[in-house]
């Protein structure tokens, strides 16, 4: 199967240029998405669904007179794309004059990036299936039963407007995912990468192996407070929870965590965070809704939250400059880091485990809610490879636990880091976080399993 | 669109297909929402697609195209062969389906007032009148409003020789004030959290909420929270209004009895089940008033689990899940149905869009209506908590352990409710909390809620899903844990 047809930058131009002559608007924005997909998935050792998709976004907002609005479509004949620019144009007149709207951007220059890799957009679903076939034959060769995915896509998306802005970006993307069972125990690992080359499905299905085998027959511990070395996708979906914390409109409509907050010691001082999309460990486009450029924004230093991200409104609102971070118009939503990149430190995870008396290390967490948005109280379970650690050493397989866990407070406990990777969780989008050992993480009650 | 999926059947079948269904699904969705006052979203999207799956080489193979012309759709039908093949390199066993007649038909869910023929200016203006009269209530500090309707129209066909023809029309609409005060953020939303009450219906469903006339009540009560006694920590009676138990019903019943799930076909993400085959009529799920129905029959109501025909050609049915206490069926579809030796389908299999395969998923699963007044079940509560209204929602990957909070709560004395309560939560193990069910309201109380929200599978899903439900008491349940110390 070839390389999927993504369109070119010309392309990409045209379908925009086609868009403004149907438009009356005094000004008009166009967002392009052309998506590539395909996901092989298997369980119980055998492929039971295999998937491909293609799909096109063509995203119309029009501006008349402070009024703005959005109609999509997935057609770009003249019919459509003209029936989109008026259901657009309706859209934006039926509401009230928005005194807030400010006057589309015009041409922009971008940090370049390079994450488009061809080995990954022209991966077949035979490639998927050779790898799937290894990773199902381990887990019976270990008398274990897998299950997991392993995606492969490619997709570009572009921000054209009618005040001569252009902005796209190229992008593949691979993950694979796994879930190796045994009778009352299981173990997971997962990656994602730009370039599928630098994910080793055996080597992950080999990981999940050995969890599920060294947590057979878990015992019960009791729940309370507890030293935790949690690994990368853990720390992942935890602390994936603050990111909308950051945006300079959720201070502003008082639903932060940070409200009253910014410039205190809240967190420990070995805890510093930036969103930066050129991270060589990121992924994603370097510009914003609205087609700004994205900046590197310092937004905890040593446990101290110094800055937020901002759209272009709500930076005018908040009378400061935008960070390239702004939603797509119309939002009420503002704005959002999307490329967290914690420190990080240089404890290796099997230093962790040996420098810890008793302990408990956690692989992945999963059904993570919030529970108290303020004091920033997360509940959830612990899933597939938890384990006690005596003496410096995992010594057996858990049931797993229920927390209520206070986040800024977790990481105001953290004792140990090793260095920041690329995390992959199921609970939020991928981030650059280390592995972190914490102090008195609080479970609340367990399950039976 | 008929031929559409014509084409693509022939041409899978042609390429080595033992089996095949096609669905074309032309979208249309309409999202408005206020804050502050001030209009948030505003948005229209359309999507017009066709999805194949093919059985060959005894494996499936799926996929999709929004290039609709003769070269688009028979290049997606190859391709739908081609990774069915490839799907063989990795095979255990040929797939098995029951047996499933065919179908000519074309269904569509009633309504009154089309949502899209509303002018927009009058939308708005309901939304924004809401908005207004939460704002009115002084020291509150977040004012949220929303709309959404959505409009399928799909075509299904398959090798059988099914032509199936339904348009959904769904419209969705709720409230939220937040109050930020003291260090402490609360919030009270209606008719439901999270996008408010959403049904298969026209805008008639939206002007029936009466959005305007509940919104300074709702900013009030945001407000009062700040002064309620936090709810205790320990073991109560507590009440669930039906929203709250709608969502306690999908999570901890609707889930669990997810064939695929049992089977292991979803470990990897959503996780499995504790309801595994063995207990198929031998588990007392839950106490002896406690039925449970799976339908997605017209006849249970306009849930967003209300369908003429599942997306495998099935017509909807009603399946009865607990029965008299007792577990006695599952979610199954043509693939799994054999595995618990059904001679059909549960018809429950749905895809989000044209560009999904269709998976198993929750039709409306209720909890039918009891005999109790509700004046009555606060009566004969000594010492309660009533909850209402969700918070958050977490449980464990086989659906054992659950934790809910709830916006409010309120205490019940010796069959009074008196005073608010903030941040309640409760916990538990789902067969230990459904057999402590006591009292469960009659139909004067019943309400039939849409979850729009519910994921599942990879790549994920989100689907609507309908769950009725009245107020249902229960006891000695474990309360307070997601604040204890």
């Amino acid at each position: 199967m070839a390389e999927a047809h993504l369109p070119s930058e010309t392309e990409l131009q045209h379908l925009a240029e086609r868009v403004f002559q149907f438009s009356d608007a005094d000004e008009t924005e166009v967002h392009i998405d052309f998506v590539a997909d395909a996901l092989t998935r298997f369980a119980n050792n055998t492929i039971h669904q295999n998937v491909s998709e293609q799909v096109r976004s063509v995203s119309i907002r029009t501006v008349y007179d402070g009024r703005t609005a959005r109609a999509t479509t997935n057609k770009t004949d003249d019919e459509s794309l003209r029936r989109a620019v008026a259901a657009s144009a309706a859209l934006s007149r039926s509401q009230p004059k928005n005194p807030d709207l400010l006057p589309m951007p015009g041409p922009q220059s971008y940090t370049k990036v390079n994450r488009y890799f061809a080995q990954t957009a022209g991966a077949t679903p035979e490639d998927r299936a050779v790898s799937v076939a290894r990773v199902t034959e381990l887990a019976e060769q270990n008398r274990q039963t897998a299950a997991g995915v392993f995606a492969t896509g490619a997709s570009v998306s572009a921000i054209v407007n009618s005040k001569g802005l252009f902005a796209n970006h190229r992008q593949t993307r691979a993950e694979f995912s796994i879930t190796i069972m045994e009778q009352d125990s299981s173990g997971w690992a997962k990656a994602s990468s730009p370039d599928r080359d630098e994910i080793d499905p055996e080597a992950l299905a080999r990981c999940a192996s050995e969890k599920a085998a060294a947590s057979r027959h878990p015992k019960q511990v009791e729940p309370g407070r507890w030293t935790v070395i949690l690994e990368p996708a853990a720390v992942l979906d935890l602390v994936g929870f603050l990111f909308y914390d950051f945006a300079g409109t959720a201070v502003l409509d008082q639903r932060s965590c940070f409200n009253n907050r910014l410039g205190k010691q809240v967190m420990g001082e070995n805890v510093t965070i930036h969103d930066d999309v050129t991270h060589a460990l990121q992924s994603g486009a370097p510009f914003d809704g609205e087609g700004m450029p994205r900046q590197t924004v310092l937004l905890v230093e040593r446990g101290v939250p110094r800055h937020l991200v901002y759209s272009r409104a709500t930076a005018k609102k908040m009378n400061t400059k935008p960070t390239g971070h702004g939603l797509a118009l119309p939002t009420q939503d503002g704005e959002a880091p999307f490329n967290l990149v914690f420190s990080g430190g240089n404890t290796s995870l099997e230093t962790m485990i040996a420098t810890t008396d008793r302990g408990i290390l956690l692989t992945r967490l999963w059904y993570i809610r919030e529970v108290d948005p303020y004091e920033k109280i997360l509940t959830g379970m612990t899933r597939d490879g938890s384990f006690l650690v005596e003496n410096g050493k995992i010594t057996m397989g858990i049931r797993n636990f229920r927390f209520n866990q206070n986040i800024l407070e977790m990481l105001s406990n953290v004792g140990q880091m090793s260095p920041a990777v690329r995390a992959a969780g199921e609970e939020s989008f991928e981030m650059v976080v280390p592995a972190m050992k914490v102090r008195d993480f609080h479970f609340t009650e367990v399950t039976k399993f | 669109m008929q031929t559409w999926n014509a084409l693509a059947i022939e041409t899978a079948k042609i390429r080595g297909a033992s089996f095949a269904d096609a669905r074309v699904v032309d979208m249309r969705l309409r999202d408005l929402s206020t804050k502050n006052g001030e209009v948030g979203t505003l948005a229209e999207n359309e999507s017009l697609g066709l999805g194949i799956r093919a059985l060959a080489s005894g494996c499936w193979g799926f996929a999709s195209t929004d290039v609709l012309t003769r070269e688009g759709v028979q290049a997606c039908a190859a391709q739908a062969v081609a990774i069915a093949h490839a799907s063989a390199m990795a095979k255990r066993a040929d797939v098995h389906m029951v047996p499933e007649k065919a179908y000519i038909d074309s269904w569509q869910n009633p309504y009154i007032k089309d949502p899209f023929q509303i002018p927009l200016e009058r939308q708005l203006d309901l939304l924004l009148a809401a908005d207004h009269q939460m704002r009115r209530v002084k020291g509150l500090t977040l004012a949220e409003t929303s709309m959404q309707f959505r409009r399928e129209e799909q075509w299904y066909a398959s090798t059988l020789g099914s032509q199936i023809h339904q348009l959904k029309m769904q419209s969705g609409a709720g409230i939220v004030a937040t109050s930020f005060a003291n260090n402490e953020i609360q919030k009270r939303s209606y008719p439901n959290s999270f996008g408010g009450q959403h049904q298969l219906a026209g805008y008639e469903l939206v002007e029936g909420l009466d959005l305007p006339g509940n919104a300074q009540r709702v900013a009030e009560e945001a407000l009062a929270l700040h002064k309620a006694p936090q709810c205790p920590e320990g073991e109560r009676t507590i009440i669930l209004e039906s929203s709250q138990l709608g969502l306690q019903i999908h999570e901890s019943i609707g889930h669990p009895i997810e064939l695929d799930r049992v089977l292991g076909m979803e470990a990897n993400f959503a996780g499995m089940s504790f309801l595994t085959i063995d207990k198929l009529r031998t588990l007392q799920y839950a106490s002896e008033i406690v039925n449970v129905v799976a339908d997605a029959r017209l006849d249970h109501g306009p849930g967003l689990g209300t369908f003429g025909y599942d997306d495998e050609g099935v017509p909807g049915k009603r399946t009865d899940v607990i029965k008299d206490g007792l577990f006695t069926g599952y979610l199954s579809n043509r693939e799994t149905a054999g595995a618990i030796g059904l001679k059909e389908s549960g018809g429950t299999m749905r895809a989000e869009g044209w560009n999904r395969l269709p998976i198993i998923r929750m039709t409306n699963i209720s909890l039918l209506p009891g005999t109790w007044r509700y004046e009555d079940l606060l009566a004969d509560t000594d010492d309660g908590i009533l909850m209402e209204t969700n918070r958050s929602w977490s449980i464990d990957d086989r659906r054992y352990h659950f934790q809910f909070s709830t916006e409010v709560g309120w205490e019940i004395k010796h069959g009074r409710k008196t005073r608010m309560l903030k941040n309640p939560s409760y916990s538990g193990i789902t067969t230990e909390f459904w057999n402590s069910c006591d009292a469960i309201c009659s139909r004067d109380y019943w309400t039939l809620w849409g979850t729009p929200n519910c994921g599942k599978g990879q790549p994920q899903q989100t689907m609507g899903t309908g769950h009725g439900a009245a107020p249902a008491r229960f006891r000695k349940i474990r309360v307070g844990m997601a604040f204890a110390k």
